[in-house]
Formats: structure tokens, sequence, C-alpha cells
């Protein structure tokens, strides 16, 4: 089947296999990478990305489901060489170590923060709750998402993709390291 | 893993979607919000020739308003469920059993009727539906037929749904003013339930006036605790009275014995959720 899918803003028209998973997709045949797989379960959450503005697992999304739509990866965040807040948080806070949940974390991250502007930890580890981690116990990254928050404050919102460059400038990083605060 | 090549077809209305599955024969599978269907394809459990997705029939999604009764489209997503002012103002119980399932970017995609058809015993929207007097709107190649909720499901992962047939909406009868509870135990974030209670009581005058009381995974299908409704009723909303109706919880179920617990834990599990879900419930 033909199908049409805008990836991080670019529009991508191919032949596909019905059967062919959207985060398949995305790695095979548009090279975007920076979206990962890690189950064959759809338990992981490291696939994540944005389906219509949504966060989905894209490897339980046939590709064909996202024609005519607009998906938002890991790799559509950046504006202009500067990280997204929510990436920018993640790099302060030392919230990865292997890094392979990172870009699952990320895009959930910001689909929270969507929803929920001010979220307190509780509310942060239930909005992770598709997104497994391996290697840091969470502490750091659920730290990152408040940090990320206080960050994006005001207004996060639904437009919490469309980063204001205005709010970045002039700011010190907090944390370097993990452990305590 | 990758699933096995299947054709695919993407219906915009329901007669469409009923002449594709009849076209399509024994192996052609109805795809809803595919978060069960794509993970047991990816792993073949499952290889259908044909795979008719749903998620272009705009009139089975949304929440409207029947009179009695709430008419729920199979297509409306859990998260849209978790939001309806609707179902939050006269289904309450279906709302926080919605806010158990799976995680965030599952309830984007998951959807209230693939849940039920789906009938997977730990599901958690079994018991409320069986709670809460649902009934099933089906429509297959001879046009639709009502089938209540205590007659839709019929064992593991079975129900009374044809091949040919598809689940279109849900009449969900209103509770309103009722409170409700949805107790779910489980080990670790986005797991399935080991057990679970869903709970809807009306309380007037501190006396317990009706009570409903569904079992998730006690049984190859959702159950009702009978006994424990039954001794609810007329009492004083107390906590001996709950403690002590709670105790018959188990009564008339037949819990499976699986790698999480075995039967007799299960049934510990449904007595000691019960008095946390009617006392919840009754606070409500
Ligand atoms: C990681 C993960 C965790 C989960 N945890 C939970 C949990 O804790 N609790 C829980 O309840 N669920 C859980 N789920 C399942 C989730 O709720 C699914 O949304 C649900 O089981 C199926 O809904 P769906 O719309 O995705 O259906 P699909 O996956 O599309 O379909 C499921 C089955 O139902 C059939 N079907 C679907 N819709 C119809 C219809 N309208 N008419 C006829 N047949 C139909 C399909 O043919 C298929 O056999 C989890 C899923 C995942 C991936
Ligand atoms: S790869 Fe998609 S959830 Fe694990
Ligand atoms: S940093 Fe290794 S899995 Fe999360």
């Amino acid at each position: 089947m033909r199908i049409t899918v805008t990836v991080d803003g670019v529009d991508y028209s191919d032949e596909v296999e019905p059967r062919t998973l959207l985060v398949h997709h995305l790695r095979e045949r548009l090279g975007k990478t920076g979206t990962v797989v890690g189950c064959d379960t759809s338990n992981c959450g490291a696939c994540t990305v944005h389906l219509d503005g949504h966060s989905v697992k894209s490897c339980a999304v046939l590709a064909v489901q996202a024609d005519g739509r607009e998906v938002t990866t890991v790799e559509g965040l950046a504006r202009e060489g500067r990280l997204h807040p929510v990436q920018q948080a993640f790099h302060r806070n030392h919230a990865l170590q292997c890094g392979f949940c990172t870009p699952g974390m990320i895009m959930q991250a910001i689909d929270l923060l969507a929803d929920n502007p001010d979220p307190d930890e509780d509310e942060v580890r239930h909005g992770l709750e598709g997104n497994l981690c391996r290697c840091t116990g969470y502490q750091n990254i659920v730290r990152a998402v408040r940090d990320a928050a206080r960050q994006m404050r005001p207004g996060a919102g639904p437009d919490a993709e469309r980063v204001d460059e205005a709010k970045l400038v002039g700011r010190t990083p907090t944390h370097t390291g993990g452990g305590g605060e | 893993m990758i699933p096995a090549a299947f054709d695919y077809v993407a219906p915009t209305t329901v007669d469409e979607a009923v002449r594709a599955l009849a076209a399509g024969g024994e192996d052609a599978k109805v795809m809803a919000g595919g978060q069960s269907l794509i993970p047991v394809l990816r792993m073949r459990l499952a290889a259908p020739t044909l795979v008719v997705d749903l998620s272009g029939l705009t009139e089975l999604t949304g929440v409207h308003d029947d009179g009695d009764s709430l008419r729920i489209g199979a297509m409306t997503t859990h998260y849209e469920v978790q939001r309806d002012p609707l179902v939050r103002e006269h289904a309450g119980l279906l709302r926080l059993a919605t806010d158990t399932v799976a995680d965030p970017q599952v309830r984007h995609r998951g959807t209230f009727g693939g849940s039920l058809a789906h009938a997977d015993p730990a599901g958690d929207l079994l018991a409320p539906a069986l709670a809460l007097d649902a009934v099933m709107v089906c429509a297959g190649p001879s046009g639709t037929r009502e089938v209540p909720a205590a007659e839709f499901f019929v064992d593991y992962f079975t129900t009374a749904l044809a091949p040919d047939e598809l689940l279109t909406h849900v009449k969900v009868p209103k509770l309103t003013g009722w409170g409700a509870h949805y107790e779910k135990f489980n080990r670790v974030a986005q797991a399935w339930s080991i057990v679970a209670v869903a709970a809807a009581v009306r309380v007037s005058g501190g006396r317990i006036t009706a009570a409903r009381v569904g079992l998730t995974n006690m049984a190859s299908t959702p159950v009702r605790a009978r006994a424990v409704e039954e001794a609810l009723v007329g009492q004083e909303a107390t906590a001996e009275a709950i403690t002590a109706a709670a105790t018959r919880a188990a009564e008339g179920a037949d819990p499976p014995t699986d790698n999480n617990a075995d039967a007799e834990y299960r049934s510990h599990l449904a007595r000691v959720l019960t008095e946390r879900a009617v006392t919840a419930a009754v606070s409500a």
C-alpha cells in the first residue's frame, strides 16, 4: 500500500506492506533510528513516538495506520541545534545510563507534561508507567521531568513541542550527576 | 518480531466492515486499537489473512446520552472514556477501572469495545461492564442484536460474538449518584490484575439501598459477587457490615491457578479487595 506520513515535519510517501509496524517503517525505511525497539510485547515503551500529538508505542501501530497523519520522534524535538527542554533536563539531571530507554522516556515525558504541566512525583511515575528503564532506578528520570516542568512553565500545555526559544536562554545547569538532591 | 503477511482493509462504515469481514471468511480478524492484537500478531500467536481495521469508523466513537443509559461507541479509546463528562457523572465505576488499564500510550489507542471483545479474564473493563449490567450491541450480516454482559462473556478470550459480527456499541445503564470504586491488585506497573474488584453502591440515609460487585480474574469470565451484593443491601453502611459481607466474595467464583497466584490465594484476595472496594465506594 502507498502511504504518506509526515515525520518530524517532512512528508514521506512510500510503498509498505500492511504488516509493517510503524517503528520498523521509521527505522528501516526512513532511517529514523532515534526511535528504538526494546521488546516484542509492547511493554517497554522504548519505541514511543507521538501520533497526531499523542504518545503511542510505535511497535503497536501499523505503518498503514499512520497514513495521512503526523508523527513526531525524538529526532524532531531539537530546534536550530538546541535541545528540547525535556532533553536538556535529562542531560542536566543525569537521567540516563545506557540511554536505550531515553528516546521513549523523553517522548512520553513530553506527552505527560502536555496533559499535566506540573506533575508531582507520583504523577510522573504514573505518567511514565509504560516506559521501562533497566539502568537508572528511575530517580533521576523523575527528577528530570519535574525539572523540565519547572523550566517550561508557564504554558507548556499541548504546545510543549513548540519550544519557546526565549525561555531557554540564560539558564544554568542545576545538577550534573546522580546522587541525592 | 514481524507479523505474518496479511491483507488490510480500512472500511469507513459498519456495513462495509461487516461485508469485509464476511468476505474474508474464517481467517479475517477485526482490529480496533490493536493494543492486544498487534502484540499477538508480532508473536505470531495469530496469523489472520485479512485485517479489518475499524479505526476509520467514526460512527463508533464517543459517548452519547440515551436517556436511562449511556451509549458508548466500541471504538471510544480508554483515554476518551477517562475524560468523558457523561461517564464521570453516570458510570464512575467505568472511569475508575479505565484509569488502571495499562499505561498512557496504550490508553491512547486501546478501545473500550476492543477490551470487551478481547475478553481476557484479567482485563479490567469486563467486571465493571458486568456489574453495570451493560448491554453489547453487535452487528452482523443479518442485522444487529443486543447481548447482555452476563451472556456476552462465554469463556477465556471467548465472547458471544460470531466470527462475522462486530461489537458496535455498549449500552451502560446510568447509576447516577452511586458511589464506586475499582480495587486492583497487581505487582508491577502496567500489569494486568491478579484479582480486582469493581464495586458500586447506592447509600441513602446511611443505609446501603443497592449494591453491585463484579470480580476480575476470579474465573474464566468476569463474575458477579451476588452473595456480597445481597448481604450488603439493607445494611447500615458500617465497617462491620461491609467486613461481614466481604467474607462471601469468593462464593460461586472459580479462580484460576497460574504463575501469579493459586486459586486459594485469589479467593483470599477477592475477600480483602472487596472489603476495600466497598468501603471506598460507600465513602465516594
Ligand atoms: C503493555 C500492555 C499492558 C496492558 N495492560 C492492561 C491492563 O492492565 N488491563 C487491561 O484491561 N488491559 C490491558 N491491556 C490491553 C489493552 O487494554 C487493550 O486496549 C485491549 O485489550 C484491547 O483493545 P484494542 O482496542 O486495542 O483491541 P485490539 O487489540 O484491536 O483487538 C483485541 C481483540 O478484540 C477483537 N475486537 C476488537 N474490537 C472489536 C469489535 N469492535 N468487534 C469485534 N471484535 C473486536 C479483535 O479482533 C481482537 O481479537 C494492555 C495492553 C498492553 C499492550
Ligand atoms: S518496543 Fe515498543 S513497547 Fe517495547
Ligand atoms: S538508561 Fe539504560 S534502560 Fe534506561
